[in-house]
């Protein structure tokens, strides 16, 4: 019986949080959309999230490419096929696997950092201090944040698709003998717009869902520095998850598109 | 002995009649729990009123509600002849230009240097400094006023608690408001820091000609700044009157507020 009862109330409760964040989403439209626009703002926070996660997208970008280059290799060679090597890492880096590593490695980075930074503005009461001094915290704060977070993210993904795909070429160069040149040729001989377009649209609403998540639980943190460790710890987890949420409807979505 | 007590009670002066801040039966709650049971204040142009209350008893919420941080239950809070429930946001962030507000942590944003943070409300309430093209005169102002012009370039990390509060005041009357709220002006400050804070509050009151709404536990404060004290128990104003008056006086509520 407790145990159920136990299951209503965090049934209620996920609901009331999805209906919270539906709300924020509406709220940060609606501020997007009215002037006045603070496009320094956006500006800055773009620099920050592309130039911050840079690094971590580029070295994780590298590596995943390469690890599916060598975990690949063994088996294409036993079925004669290890000439379509660019292809297939081709294919799966720039459709799936790019997007959604780099949307995961940015959403650790991106979501928690604002769901820390905006969290510890809350508890200094330094939102409160912007509201008092006629500043639109949410306009300020949260959509700048979420902006810049989905206009960068398809940027970094571009970038993490270019260093994994240099990273397998590395391990076909090394392995194979096949020349950057031809690797590459070969790759974007095997990639159709219908690869590309699809994954920098879902991109985009991987930054949003970052950017959206990482500000909401730190807009909307408790008082008090354990606040602060929650709304970042969550704000992860939320983002993560909604990411798979996006990423398996996007995938539905373009399937759609595929068979016509 | 308390260092405290080599500074004179403040003389009252020149307090005219015009009311500044009217809040009549005040009611605000959180869930079941009643934080304000119609309270009542009256606050003079030029005058220096302390509200005193014990941890929790709605001072915050209170002085929040006055500049539209927090809405309340039922009640009329007029500030500068503004009723601010009637108010839209552009004539609430107006009305807010006219008041200082000096948060109980410093509230300083912790991403901007100390001149970004004294100029901040300024870019927002542009309105107020037509004509001027330089800033830095005013910020330079605001800072001597304060005794921390050397500090312009440095970042809030860099500076010790007892800065942080005098930069805060320093932003506090960058706007040359009428009215200034200090919410706990002096805790978590050692007694000569809070010494030196309600010096600079009394020569800002002199200077600029202000009226103060201070929120305040500390009674050495309360005795050295006020011209009148409103103390603030379960919801209510439960006694009004000069310090002398009330320290006096043989209710055991009143007595238990003065009690060593």
């Amino acid at each position: 019986m407790a145990m159920a009862l136990e299951m209503i109330k965090k049934t209620k409760e996920f609901f009331i949080e999805i209906g919270d964040l539906s709300y924020f989403a509406l709220r940060f439209f609606k501020q997007a959309a009215t002037p006045p626009f603070e496009f320094k703002e956006l500006l800055k926070q773009s620099y920050q999230v592309g130039n911050r996660s840079l690094l971590l997208v580029a070295t994780t970008g590298f590596i995943i490419g390469l690890v599916l280059t060598l975990q690949t290799r063994p088996t294409l060679i036993e079925f004669g096929a290890v000439s379509w090597m660019p292809n297939m890492v081709g294919i799966s880096i720039v459709r799936e696997v790019g997007p959604v590593i780099t949307a995961l490695i940015c959403s650790g980075k991106i979501a928690s950092g604002f769901g820390a930074e905006l969290g510890s503005m809350r508890v200094t009461e330094q939102i409160d201090a912007m509201e008092v001094s006629g500043t639109n915290p949410f306009k300020y704060l949260v959509v700048t944040r979420i902006l810049a977070a989905t206009l960068m993210l398809p940027l970094l993904v571009v970038f993490g698709d270019l260093i994994a795909l240099f990273g397998s070429s590395l391990v076909e160069f090394m392995k194979g003998n096949v020349s950057f040149r031809l690797y590459f040729n070969t790759v974007f001989d095997a990639l159709s717009y219908g690869d590309l377009i699809p994954a920098t649209i879902k991109s985009f609403f991987f930054g949003f869902v970052i950017g959206l998540t990482g500000c909401y639980k730190g807009y909307k943190t408790g008082r008090g520095t354990a606040g602060v460790g929650i709304a970042a710890n969550t704000a992860v987890v939320m983002a993560s998850l909604l990411l798979f949420v996006v990423d398996f409807i996007a995938v539905f979505v373009s399937d759609i598109f595929y068979e016509l | 002995m308390d260092v405290k007590e080599n500074i004179a009670p403040l003389q009252k002066e020149n307090t005219s009649e015009e009311i500044v801040v009217r809040i009549q039966d005040l009611y605000k709650s959180f869930g079941d729990n009643k934080v304000l049971n119609g309270f009542n204040m009256v606050l003079r142009k030029g005058e220096n009123l302390v509200v005193m209350g014990k941890s929790g008893s709605g001072k915050s919420v209170m002085i929040k509600c006055l500049v539209g941080l927090m809405v309340p239950d039922r009640g009329v809070v007029e500030v500068l002849g503004e009723d601010i429930a009637r108010l839209n946001q552009v004539d609430l962030d107006e009305l807010r230009s006219d008041i200082g507000f000096l948060f109980q942590g410093s509230a300083l944003y912790d991403s901007m240097t100390v001149r970004e943070n004294l100029e901040f409300p300024m870019r927002r309430h542009r309105k107020k400094f037509e004509g001027v093209t330089d800033t830095l005169p005013l910020v330079q102002e605001a800072l001597e006023n304060v005794g921390l012009a050397h500090t312009m370039d440095l970042m809030p990390e860099e500076l010790s608690g007892g800065m942080k509060r005098r930069i805060a005041l320093a932003r506090a009357i960058i706007l040359k408001p009428k009215l200034i709220l200090y919410d706990e002006p002096t805790s978590g400050l050692d007694p000569i820091t809070a010494k030196e804070i309600i010096g600079l509050m009394r020569s800002i009151q002199k200077k600029y000609g202000t009226s103060a709404l201070i929120i305040t536990h500390d009674v050495d404060c309360a005795r050295v700044i006020s011209e009148r004290m409103i103390l603030l128990v379960d919801g209510i104003n439960y006694a009004e009157g000069a310090y002398q008056e009330l320290v006096t006086s043989s209710d055991p509520k009143i007595n238990a507020f003065f009690k060593k």
